[in-house]
């Protein structure tokens, strides 16, 4: 093992390739990280949101009452940015109703009763001809299999994988960093299934018609850099690029600074740059999707925390409720204040443990009262330890006095919308100021005023 | 599990910080300096430095209850400001002083603004400019000679022109009369003597370590150093601003400081003498009056020592610390306005 990635604590690890700003939390992985993926149960019954991905939510295509097998469509894509889904059980359709959704509020979901039989659908069939697919067909591949970014946005993959013709592609990255404390989904995956996750890279690589790819991985996980490096054959462009333990290390535009020294434009996306970065768990998705001709019906999820009787990397189905994973993992033994959907830093809190498994949830973490802090913000200190940790260069003191004072146009100049959300302004702030959600406000009513000022010029056009 | 679960927007976690965690972490940065105080000038500085702590204590209670809002003089924010107020007064004066320095410090230059964070000015500072416009006498002359050395940091020759004063006020005076065209040979001879004295190795070792007369709290360099590495250990401060604020004054006054041409100045006994060291870590530093901007910060400590040596040199007053601070203060929301830092992935305007 190299010594540069395996002192992560010392000097070397300030040698490793990294971003500007950030914050050092607990990684906390230890409870899990060297727990192997175990097949979680089958759910009783699968509750399946309709609105699993950015993008417009999909529209059932079968009824109550529709007997559905393993991987057979059961919603279609209603536009460019949305996916379609697939019945992640066998069994029968027993409702389409409103349930709660672990990214908030009640959504519309597809229920089925599972008859215990996982019985796969015809439709599911391994193709042979992978070499010859075309970069549309594999396109095809990816977006009929339903696939969405693993790593938590869930942005679908077809639409990363389709730049323009003015911005061609000549890196792709996997993102292993996984720099949210607490979850090793992704760390898992690279140690148990490594051939697997370079076979969808090279998928990406074909679709995009370009020959670099890099796989990104922090420090930290020594075996993961270890095990994708030994699967990568000799001669290769897939480089493996160990990066220094710092969160938020995964951000994708800090991930691209930290591997090609290339800034992605404020507003901007990676293919502005060349560059398209996809999870290492959407990586072996999409060589599922493409060889194996499987849908997304299944991920990873790290079900931790110290609550928690016997925390778990579980290979659990869509639409698998949260409270039988959490049975799955022994329950609960001491007291939990918050139940999280991902990870500390950037997770949704969950009011209920109804909420279903969905594609973007990378791991549900229970925190004990003593962990997570509740008290009342005091004044800001303007001690600029936000500024200084902002990976995308802010001043999030100024932007979160001017959300207050509802001057929202002043913030969306001083970079509200460059905002990433990462959390780490707030996560060092000593007077426990709560800058996220102030941002998040801020942006919602930027987005609200953008959407009225554009239906605005709509109406007078048509007048 | 209970059944009822706590939702709130991310992050669920924080850093084990908070204000009073950075606050009483400058008390503690502080204590060296409060027991070499004793030690050069007696149980009196205790007694002066607890009597404006008190008083900032009970003027922030006091405001606050009538202003209806929590007292929070637990955050030790009071007790930062009573310390740093003491140490900006000279050790003889008698007990109102500080009093009077703190209950103004605090409801004059903090409550009125609205309580900690909300205040332009660093209170303590603004304590001291007003003891000083009050009772100037008080504040200008009531020295005590260091335990173990002078006033002036300088063994005494008996000469007229260094009768009572701190080394800067020392400085002062020969400079003037060596510049003073009716000055006799006979003066000017001595006032180059008492300079080069001034300038020895003794008087920096003095200065160093504190054996000289001033503010209470100001003198040591070396037991104020000890703290500041606790703070920067801490990243309780910013380096940037002791750097650019000490590098200015020692490049400035060697440039124009010396009584013989450019060029001649003694740097290291502007940085050593008065309360630079003092104001430039505990007082310039002060996060609340200073710009947030990682350029900011840096015009804000060239603005100071610019300033400093200006008034230390060309000005009325021998010290010139506490207004340029207070006069960057002021400046400091203009700056923090013109020098937001460049996003990530911003592109240069053109043209």
């Amino acid at each position: 093992m190299r010594a540069a990635y395996n002192d992560v604590r010392g000097e070397q690890n300030l040698r490793l390739k990294t971003f500007s700003g950030g914050v050092h939390p607990p990684a906390a992985k230890g409870l899990t990280k060297g727990a192997a993926i175990v097949e979680a149960s089958l759910p009783g019954s699968a509750i399946i949101p309709l609105r699993q991905s950015l993008g417009a939510p999909a529209r059932p295509c079968v009824e109550v009452g529709d007997e559905v097998q393993v991987g057979q469509k059961i919603a279609e894509a209603t536009g460019f940015v949305s996916v379609p889904l697939h019945a992640s059980i066998a069994g029968k359709i027993t409702e389409i109703g409103r349930f709660p959704h672990p990214v908030g509020g009640e959504q519309d979901a597809i229920v089925i009763e599972g008859d215990g039989s996982d019985e796969w659908h015809e439709s599911v069939t391994p193709r042979e001809d992978v070499e010859s697919l075309s970069a549309d067909e594999i396109r095809d591949a990816v977006q009929d299999a339903g696939l969405v970014g693993l790593g938590g946005a869930a942005f679908p993959t077809r639409v990363k994988l389709s730049p323009p013709e003015s911005k061609p592609i000549d890196s792709v990255i996997l993102n292993g960093a996984e720099c949210e404390p607490w979850l090793t989904a992704d760390h898992r995956l690279m140690v148990e299934r490594p051939e697997e996750i370079l076979g969808g890279l090279r998928v990406f690589m074909k679709a995009l018609g370009c020959e670099r790819g890099f796989v990104g991985i922090e420090a930290n996980k020594p075996d993961a850099v270890e095990a994708m490096r030994k699967a990568i054959p000799k001669g290769s462009k897939i480089k493996v690029v160990a990066l220094q333990v710092k969160y938020p290390q995964g951000a994708e535009k800090q991930l691209i600074h930290a591997i090609l020294k290339r800034a992605v434009p404020a507003g901007g996306l990676p293919m502005d740059v060349g560059v398209v970065v996809q999870n290492v768990g959407t990586s072996l998705a999409a060589y599922e999707a493409v060889h194996l001709g499987r849908p997304l019906v299944r991920r990873v999820v790290t079900v931790t925390g110290t609550p928690l009787a016997s925390p778990s990397n579980f290979m659990a189905r869509i639409g698998t409720p949260v409270s039988a994973l959490v049975e799955q993992a022994g329950g609960t033994t001491g007291d939990v204040s918050k139940v999280i959907s991902g990870g500390p830093m950037m997770g949704v809190a969950q009011f209920t443990l109804d909420v279903p498994v969905i594609k973007g949830m990378s791991g549900v973490l229970f925190l004990s009262p003593g962990e997570t802090d509740v008290g009342t913000p005091d004044p800001c200190l303007r001690c600029a330890h936000c500024v200084h940790s902002c990976p995308m260069k802010l001043v999030p003191t100024t932007i979160e006095k001017l959300v207050m004072a509802e001057k929202i146009d002043e913030a969306v100049s001083a970079g509200l919308l460059d905002c990433i959300e990462c959390g780490s302004c707030a996560y060092v702030c000593p007077s426990r100021r709560r800058l996220v959600q102030y941002f998040k406000y801020g942006k919602y009513v930027a987005n609200e005023r953008r959407k009225a000022e554009a239906a605005r010029a709509e109406g007078k056009e048509a007048a | 599990m209970s059944d009822r679960l706590i939702v709130s927007a991310s992050p669920h976690i924080r850093e084990d910080t908070s204000v009073p965690k950075v606050m009483y972490g400058v008390v503690i940065s502080l204590l060296p300096a409060i027991a070499g105080s004793v030690y050069f000038y007696g149980v009196r500085s205790l007694y002066l430095i607890a009597l404006s702590c008190v008083a900032a204590l009970a003027t922030e209670a006091v405001i606050q209850r009538a202003r209806r809002v929590p007292v929070t003089i637990g955050d030790g924010s009071a007790l930062v400001t009573g310390i740093l107020l003491a140490f900006n007064i000279p050790p003889g004066v008698p007990w109102w002083i500080p009093v009077a320095g703190s209950v103004f410090a605090i409801a004059i230059g903090k409550q009125v603004f609205g309580g900690l964070g909300y205040n332009p000015l660093n209170p303590a500072l603004l304590g001291r400019a007003f003891l000083l416009a009050s009772w100037p006498v008080h504040m200008t002359t009531m020295w005590l000679p260091a335990k173990g050395g002078t006033l002036s940091g300088i063994s005494l020759r008996g000469v007229d022109v260094v009768t009572q004063a701190t080394p800067l006020a020392v400085l002062k005076k020969v400079s003037t009369i060596i510049a003073d065209p009716s000055s006799t040979t006979h003066q000017i001879v001595q006032a180059r003597e008492v300079l080069t004295d001034l300038g020895s190795v003794d008087t920096m070792v003095n200065l160093f370590t504190g054996t000289v007369g001033g503010c209470i709290g100001e003198t040591s360099v070396l037991l104020l150093l000890i703290g500041a590495v606790y703070l920067l250990y801490k990243h309780y401060i910013d380096w940037k601003i002791p750097a650019t604020y000490i590098g200015t004054v020692a490049v400035l006054s060697w440039i124009f400081g010396g009584s013989s041409g450019f060029f001649t100045g003694n740097a290291l006994f502007h940085v050593l003498a008065g309360g630079l060291v003092l104001g430039a870590f505990y007082m310039a530093t002060d996060m609340v009056t200073s710009p947030v901007s990682p350029k900011g910060v840096v015009i804000f400590g060239v603005g100071c020592g610019v300033l400093t040596t200006i008034i230390r040199l060309v000005g009325g007053y021998p010290e010139g610390v506490s207004y340029s601070i207070l006069l960057m203060n002021v400046a400091t929301p203009l700056i923090d306005r013109h020098t937001r830092p460049r996003k990530f992935g911003e592109v240069k305007k053109s043209g």
